[in-house]
């Protein structure tokens, strides 16, 4: 074995150069601490190799990030903010529900339940999740018709959620409005968790694991060779990998088009808010599916730290990325929340924010491989659902890329195939 | 139960105001009509709001205006910050223990349309820069709205028993801050175009133009303006050190509202941090709301303030030490001792130099921080926005006016109602107004003369000030160059001994000698304003030099208070002429006072002090993560909560900064918190402009 360079990168603390001549038979053998691999002089000209590239540390991106790192793989995150989640990830509410209509979305949201709940027992991380549930109640016949309709099918994929009458209903949620209340669903198993906190929690297990992050660094292009991505170009260096994965949220389009691909993904604005902590009252999430002047849905809930978060859904939409708060949101919100929750009226709003819900004309993720390039991934468009679906979906996209597949991820994959024809609406998203 | 409060003032009118009865966890209390909660409660020695959720820690007063919610109670079953709450008949007042229950509510409800309001301009804040913009744009009738979240206008001038620095023409020299408040807010009642919204604080300005207010605590209205200016002044900034958080330790300014505007005594013994002018006129306030005043420590090796603010309190007996720190407040559940030492070249603290101090306040007086979200938010939504004052750059009251005025004038102009420029002579002298005071000299003592009667300087450092020379009816004062920075000088000596000096001097630092009857005895004038520590004639005064430093004790032999004199005392003491004219004042606290105590107590926890007072994070979690390499303040916050909570990093960002700065990290590698709405925080209901029928 004669190697004219050899370059090891690890994050064993050893001296930065061990030996610069005679190491069993490396003419030049380098020893780079991969912490300083950022600051690195030759950082830019050598491409440094790893198994994964992900573009965005977000809600998908770190969980991958982790499931790779775990599983012994070298990834590389890549995010131009200054720190992980900071993007649309840390804006989610929290609420984590396995009570979809769809198969895919069923089976990977089942999956991010087991992983937040046993989070803090796995890694000894309290990420204060919350075994809540979610309810929607119904103040028309035709909502309790959908919801009662949409629950057969969910009973019917084995998910626990069943149907409470007005008074059943208002023992979980004391002071709920019992004016035309007809009743609502509740699925106990579902529950919340603190965005901000997991995405901490499993950055730091990332990088025990050995993931690398590089925080202010933006993907500014790709060098395609042979139909594969052979370097990931950033404003600070290049990088390669064997495989690349776009999990850039509301840039997801404009990472896609770099590799001269168009994927259906366009974000619209939400607005959330969170109010003072008070002790607990409220059982599950509640939302409220009426749709009212200049709103389609909302819902909030009372963390496990005792404040209510809200988030609702502008109608008609809200095209884009301005993050600037407008005057209409907070007087919107609070007079649907007093209504459904009259008692909700003293308590005071702390602060609201807007982010984006990443969207696909159909409402569901894209995820999957490329076909243009061999070594391209998407893991998209997630509807604003990205925190709920992130650590169940990581695992998907370790199989799909690591080709280790699961006895049912090809119906799974079938729910987020990046060339379905994005017709079908989910019945409820 | 005894009462705390001011009883006499030497510059406040006390007021017979009608005693109503609340109940403090099921204790029945008194109050006084109109006045907040918090005030009522340390009225009644009551320090102590509730307790945190996290630790158990007591809670009391911080900002004691509005901008934090530390000193939340419960009022009538519903959480509010009982600093901007008023209390009211039997109200049923309790503290916070932990997280506080889902406050009360009627069923029976009804909303009501949000009022949209247009004007040409919107002034956050009424205090001297706004209103004196105000002013400017009502002489020209353009269409302006004033809001201010006090329930009068005047903002911290109110507060501000002192006489004023500057000149009588541009900004009031000489007239104490409460009393310019009351003729800029007359002054605005002639103008008809101008309207004041009080109990208003801006909650955000949104990215749609608009700017959502919250009225009374009630209700929610919408400006819509055409142009803001930011008048919102400044908040204090706070330190780490071990009982940062035990109430009993707060800000200074804090400590002015509740004496000098709620006429409250929430301390017996003061110990100030910050020899800058905040400070300096505090221990000097404290001394004329009857509280003693144990020591000031300032880490600089010069007190910051101007020299006349530092010898006025130092003459009156209170000690200043300069390069020394605070190293803990001590105490259980309220401040009881505080330990300071000094420190060396590099801020360090020195062994075996730590001192303990018996006191039961410590206020924090250690700079200010514009206000200046309003400025940002208008200019990410597009609003043509200004700033003056403190909101804009902290300096004096006295600038503020005039940067005020100057402000006034360009939005006049740029409503197009002003034609003529302004003048450029008027930015020369707002820098002037706002120039830090210069190096410190000694008075030239032998420069006065002995003969005939003589008015004695004791004012050795440049600092913008002139009324002295207005006021003099014989035109014997002047200063050289005719610059407002200038020290004062005798020209002529044609002094008929009218005391017009005396009066208006800000600094207490013109004495009169009257060599006339005796020239070997001559009589020292001796302006005093803190006479509610009352000499009559024949008292014994211990005499000091312009330093506070004993001289020998006198005899009064004649005290002058009438009209004239505005609220300004003389003491006349009969002294050798040796010493005549380096008598500047007289102790009235004694020595033995402001020792310390027998015992140093030492904390040795610096990890323990808190960093987030919302959500009780320490400086060990903090320092901990940026050890760790992490330079984004919202990934701090993610991990720990600091910045999350009520206040919206108000005085935590600050403070972590400077956590950055002692790693060695250069701060433009550091990413800040991202600042949302609200201002403050603020109940659903009003957003829909809830009320209950019957």
């Amino acid at each position: 074995m004669n190697f004219e360079n050899l370059v090891i990168i690890s994050n064993f603390d050893l001296p930065t150069i061990v030996s610069s001549g005679d190491a069993g038979g490396y003419s030049n053998f380098v020893f780079i601490h991969s912490e300083e691999l950022g600051n690195a002089p030759w950082d830019k000209e050598m491409r440094t190799f790893y198994d994964l590239i992900v573009i965005g540390a977000g809600s998908i991106g770190v969980p991958v990030a982790m499931e790779f790192a775990k599983k012994g793989q070298s990834v590389l995150v890549i995010d131009s903010l200054p720190s992980p989640g900071q993007g649309q990830d840390k804006k989610a509410i929290g609420g984590i529900r396995a009570t979809h209509s769809d198969k895919g979305k069923i089976v990977v949201s089942q999956r991010s339940i087991e992983i937040f709940s046993q989070w803090k027992e796995d890694y000894g991380d309290d990420i204060h999740w919350k075994s809540n549930g979610y309810s929607f109640p119904a103040y028309t016949q035709k909502d309790e018709d959908i919801l009662r309709d949409l629950m057969k099918i969910q009973q019917h994929f084995g998910l626990n959620i069943q149907w409470l009458s007005p008074e059943e209903y208002r023992e979980l949620n004391p002071g709920i409005n019992m004016e035309g209340l007809r009743g609502s669903t509740y699925s106990p198993e579902d529950g919340s968790a603190s965005p901000l906190l997991f995405t901490q929690s499993s950055y730091f297990r990332a990088m025990e694991y050995g993931a690398k992050f590089k925080f202010k660094e933006t993907v500014v292009g790709f060098h395609i060779k042979n139909n594969k991505i052979s370097s990931v170009r950033t404003n600070r260096g290049n990088y390669s990998s064997a495989h690349v994965l776009n999990a850039a949220g509301s840039n997801a389009k404009e990472v896609s088009q770099m590799a001269g691909i168009d994927i259906p993904v366009k974000p619209d604005s939400h607005e959330a808010g969170i109010c003072e902590p008070v002790k607990p009252f409220m059982g599950p999430m509640v939302v409220d599916m009426r749709k009212e002047a200049s709103s389609i849905n909302f819902y909030f809930y009372q963390i496990s730290e005792g404040q209510v978060v809200f988030c609702m859904t502008p109608d008609p939409p809200i095209w884009g990325t301005d993050n600037r708060a407008t005057s209409l949101f907070l007087p919107m919100i609070a007079r649907r929340m007093i209504k459904i929750m009259p008692m909700l009226a003293n308590l005071k709003v702390r602060r609201t924010w807007r982010g984006q819900y990443p969207m696909t004309p159909d409402g569901f993720p894209i995820v999957g491989k490329m076909k243009e390039l061999d070594n391209f991934y998407q893991a998209v468009g997630m509807c604003g659902q990205g925190f709920m679906l992130g650590p169940g979906m990581a695992e998907v996209i370790y199989r799909l890329i690591t080709e280790n597949y699961r006895s049912d991820d090809l119906e799974i994959s079938k729910s987020f195939d990046p060339y379905r024809d994005f017709k079908d609406q989910e019945i409820f998203k | 139960m005894p009462e705390w409060r001011i009883k006499k003032h030497p510059i406040l009118s006390i007021h017979k105001r009608k005693k109503i009865g609340f109940y403090w966890n099921n204790q029945k209390l008194q109050a006084y009509k109109g006045e907040v909660i918090s005030s009522a409660l340390l009225a009644n020695g009551i320090h102590v709001f509730g307790h945190h959720i996290k630790d158990n820690a007591a809670q009391g007063i911080f900002c004691a205006n509005g901008q934090c919610a530390q000193c939340t109670v419960i009022a009538n079953g519903i959480p509010v910050k009982s600093c901007m709450t008023k209390v009211e008949e039997n109200m049923i007042v309790e503290s916070v223990e932990g997280v506080p229950e889902l406050p009360k509510t009627v069923d029976n409800f009804q909303f009501s349309d949000i009022k949209e309001t247009e004007t040409d301009a919107l002034i956050v804040g009424g205090g001297p820069a706004g209103l004196s913009a105000a002013l400017q744009l009502g002489e020209r009738r353009i269409k302006t709205l004033i809001v201010d979240d006090k329930d009068r206008l005047g903002g911290k001038l109110v507060l501000q028993t002192h006489k004023f620095f500057g000149s009588i023409d541009d900004c009031y020299a000489g007239t104490r801050g409460i009393d310019i408040a009351t003729i800029l807010k007359d002054d605005l009642q002639k103008h008809k175009s101008v309207k004041v919204w009080l109990n208003s604080i801006v909650l955000y300005v949104f990215s749609d133009k608009k700017v959502g207010i919250l009225r009374n605590g009630k209700s929610y209205a919408i400006v819509k303006p055409k142009i803001v200016l930011n008048a919102a002044g400044a908040r204090e900034k706070s330190l780490v050190f071990p009982g940062n958080t035990l109430p009993g330790v707060y800000g200074a300014g804090a400590f002015q509202t509740l004496a000098n505007r709620d006429l409250v005594k929430p301390a017996k013994r003061l110990f100030i941090v910050g020899g800058g002018n905040v400070g300096l006129i505090t221990a000097y306030h404290a001394l004329q709301a009857g509280i003693d005043v144990i020591g000031v420590v300032e880490a600089l090796p010069q007190c910051s303030g101007y020299q006349v603010h530092a010898d006025k309190i130092k003459r009156l007996g209170v000690p200043i030490y300069t390069g020394h720190t605070i190293l803990s407040a001590n105490g259980n559940e309220r401040v009881e001792s505080v330990t300071v030492c000094k420190i060396n070249d590099n801020f360090q603290p020195i062994a075996g130099t730590e001192k303990t101090y018996e006191c039961d306040t410590v206020l924090i007086a250690v700079g200010l921080n514009p206000v200046d979200e309003f400025y940002e938010q208008a200019k990410q939504a597009g609003i043509r926005i200004f700033a003056v004052g403190d909101a804009k750059e902290i300096a004096e009251a006295s600038s503020a006016m005039f940067n005020g005025k100057i402000a006034g004038l360009e939005i006049a102009r740029e409503c197009g109602r002003e034609d003529k420029p302004i003048p450029k002579d008027w930015y020369q002298k707002a820098s002037i107004l706002k120039s830090p005071p210069g190096p410190v000299t000694t008075p030239n003592y032998d420069s006065f003369p002995e003969d005939a009667i003589t008015p004695v300087f004791h004012c050795a450092q440049e600092i913008p000030c002139n009324p002295c020379v207005s006021v003099c009816p014989k035109g014997v004062i002047a200063i050289r160059g005719d610059s407002l920075l200038g020290k004062p000088q005798i020209t002529d000596n044609q002094c008929i001994g009218c005391n017009k000096c005396l009066f208006i001097c800000p600094g207490l630092a013109i004495s009169l000698v009257d060599y006339r009857e005796d020239k070997n005895y001559p009589t020292v004038s001796l302006a005093y304003e803190v006479y509610n520590y009352n000499y009559k004639k024949g008292d014994p005064v211990l005499l000091t030099d312009c330093e506070g430093n004993s001289l020998q004790s006198a005899l009064v032999i004649d005290t002058i208070i009438n009209k004239a004199s505005r609220k300004t005392q003389i003491i006349k003491v009969l002294v050798p002429k040796e010493i005549a004219k380096r008598i500047a004042g007289f102790k009235i606290q004694r020595d033995e006072m402001t020792l310390p105590r027998k015992g140093i107590i030492l904390q040795d926890m610096p990890d323990a002090a808190i960093v987030c007072w919302c959500e009780r994070v320490t400086a060990g979690e903090i320092r901990m993560l940026i050890k760790k390499g992490i330079k984004d303040l919202n990934q701090i916050k993610a991990l720990t909560r600091a910045g999350m909570g009520a206040c919206g990093s108000k005085t935590c960002e600050n403070l972590i900064l400077q956590f950055f700065k002692e790693e060695g990290i250069p701060l433009e590698e550091v990413t800040l918190n991202t600042r949302r709405p609200l201002f403050v925080e603020a109940p659903l209901g009003v957003f829909s402009n809830i009320s209950y029928p019957g």
